[in-house]
């Protein structure tokens, strides 16, 4: 080899060198920050954690409590919101896909999903407070539940279609040719071929509002005690972390990292179901 | 496929005719054939393009009948009409007429559902539906019957035992379907097919995507159907057409070009097109 050849062949070796150091960093920095987010949870959040978090109601600064009426306000908001959304959404979702392909009313469903689907969540809890909080006069869990459902709807249309799309005409064919009608070819074949992918989008859309704020800020508020109440204010747990990190007391910062710790874990919970799920169908056709 | 007289030939005429078919041919074999389906100067479109011209011919009961001719000619389209599989999908049209027992099936009023369930169908690629071997073939039963459990259990063993699937997925039967092989899943297919109990099956390259093995069992299976069913069969490989077909169409640029007996049309072909297409000099 001539000298030149070396040359070219060094700058070269920096150059690869330079590009895997500045890829590795960048890797590693989002690693550092979400490792340190969760640390930083753990660690603030699991000295916080006792059975009391469980059983008692949030406290009135100064004295002990627990998250029991945020948690289970949570939990009833997420799931009313989701058996609203998740129907409303997975039959809108069939339209496009298999009875309105290529419709012009297909397109401008699609095109306002997309926009919703981008929507500021907070936007969203402004509309809900101007058609449901307003006129009843009051706030309400049945106000939080349905701005949540507005959030989780443009999720479960999108993936109902992507998912629905995904299946092959072939098979709508072939269920046809036996003398199926339409609505059993979608019901009993194509929601089965993309039951995982359906399955998969709610749990993510769950996953998606379960630590939405804004929405509920103006719409079901908070409530210090137990209440099962759909018609009245509901504590909420995005709500009171919000309230009590805020705080300068020290036991609601403390119960606002319990807080923050749960949501995560549910996360992260959710994702990995929707993960293992959506893998065992990648084999399937 | 050598039970008419090849003499037959020489009494048809450069374009097929139904009539002249039935009422000229001689032998005692030849005149107990009655036409299961008739298509009458059918015309197909998809949106503007005309994918099929003016094409006549007859399905005999209980015959097979094989559809030739180069990529694109128009024989999955005319396989489609049949069961009027085109009437999913919106600007796909035919005119004609396609006569199943005497009854237009391309009339508007026509039940699609209980047409498509009295024409099955096989595709070039298996498509066995995502769910147990067994529910794939129960699916078809079900759709338009009320068997009891072990009716049921026995028209399944029935359709698997005629695919010669049985002994190979016997002891699987509520594993998926999808974890077949792809000869394995097409004779689910056809399984699924029959078990319905249809007059007429339609199978569009059915081979194509099979070993050899495969492949003969297949034909050995169409070979056995035809004593319960009315077959169409479009293939590429002119052995198979040779080998499993009693009549022949051959088909070029959306024409019917010839029909008439498998040994007619391979041994004595009319036209200069249909022998330059089976002795392989274009195609
Ligand atoms: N969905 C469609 N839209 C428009 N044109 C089509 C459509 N399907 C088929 N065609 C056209 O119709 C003609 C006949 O197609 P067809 O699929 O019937 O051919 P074929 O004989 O089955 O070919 P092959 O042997 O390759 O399967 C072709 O020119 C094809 O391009
Ligand atoms: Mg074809």
């Amino acid at each position: 080899m001539n000298n030149l050849d070396m040359t070219l062949y060094r700058r070269r070796r920096l150059k690869n060198r330079a590009a895997m150091v500045l890829s590795v960093g960048a890797a590693g920095a989002g690693m550092v920050a979400l490792v340190w987010i969760l640390a930083t949870l753990f660690l603030k959040g699991a000295s916080g954690v006792s059975l009391s978090v469980l059983t008692q109601m949030t406290p009135p600064p100064g004295s002990d409590g627990g998250l029991l009426n945020a948690i289970f306000g949570s939990v009833v908001q997420t799931l009313i919101a989701t058996l609203i959304g998740t129907p409303v959404g997975i039959l809108a979702g069939t339209y496009m896909a298999e009875y309105g392909r290529n419709t012009k009313l297909t397109m401008v469903v699609r095109f306002i999903n997309d926009v919703l689907l981008s929507a500021p969540s907070i936007v969203v809890g402004l509309f809900v407070y101007e058609i449901m909080v307003q006129p009843m006069g009051h706030f309400s869990a049945w106000a939080g539940s349905v701005a949540l459902a507005i959030l989780v709807l443009p999720v479960v249309v999108r993936t109902t279609e992507d998912m629905l799309l995904l299946v092959p005409d072939s098979l709508r064919e072939a269920a046809s040719a036996l003398g199926a009608p339409r609505w059993m070819v979608i019901q009993r074949v194509c929601y089965r071929a993309a039951r995982a992918g359906l399955i998969t989008g709610t749990l993510l859309a769950v996953a998606r509002v379960s630590g939405e704020t804004a929405p509920l800020l103006f719409t079901s508020l908070n409530n210090q005690f137990w209440s099962t109440n759909m018609n009245a204010p509901m504590a909420n747990l995005p709500v009171v972390i919000f309230q009590f990190a805020l705080s300068p007391y020290e036991d609601w910062q403390r119960l606002a990292w319990v807080g923050a710790l749960l949501i995560t874990l549910t996360v992260l919970f959710l994702n990995i179901i929707a993960r293992s799920l959506s893998k065992p169908s990648g084999g399937e056709r | 496929m050598n039970d008419h007289a090849p003499g037959q030939s020489t009494t048809m005429q450069s374009r097929p005719n139904v009539e002249l078919m039935k009422t000229e041919l001689s032998d005692p074999v030849a005149e107990a054939l009655r036409e299961k389906v008739s298509v009458r100067n059918l015309n197909f479109f998809y949106g503007d393009y005309r994918a099929l011209k003016d094409i006549s011919l007859p399905l005999y009961d209980r015959k097979v009948t094989a559809f030739i001719g180069p990529s694109g000619c128009g024989k999955s389209t005319l396989l489609r009409i049949l069961n009027r599989m085109y009437d999913l999908y919106p600007g796909q049209r035919a005119e004609g007429e396609v006569l199943l027992d005497g009854e237009n099936i391309l009339d508007p009023k026509a039940d699609l559902n209980l047409l498509r369930a009295r024409i099955g169908m096989v595709f070039q690629k298996p498509t066995p539906f995502p769910m147990s071997i067994y529910d794939n073939i129960a699916f078809g039963i079900r759709l338009y019957e009320k068997v009891p459990k072990s009716e049921m259990n026995d028209r399944v063993e029935d359709a698997l035992k005629r695919t010669a699937l049985w002994d190979e997925v016997k002891d699987k039967l509520q594993s998926s379907g999808l974890g077949l092989s792809g000869g394995q899943q097409q004779r689910l297919c056809i399984a699924r097919s029959i078990a319905v109990r249809p007059s007429v099956l339609l199978l569009d390259e059915p081979t194509s995507a099979l070993d050899p093995i495969s492949t003969a069992k297949i034909e050995e299976l169409i070979y056995q159907l035809k004593v319960d069913y009315t077959i169409a069969i479009v293939t590429h490989n002119m052995q198979q057409a040779a080998r499993a077909a009693d009549f022949s169409a051959f088909m070029y640029l959306g024409e019917l070009v010839e029909f008439g007996t498998t040994d007619q049309v391979f041994t004595h072909p009319r036209e200069q097109r249909t022998e330059d297409y089976i002795t392989g000099r274009f195609g």
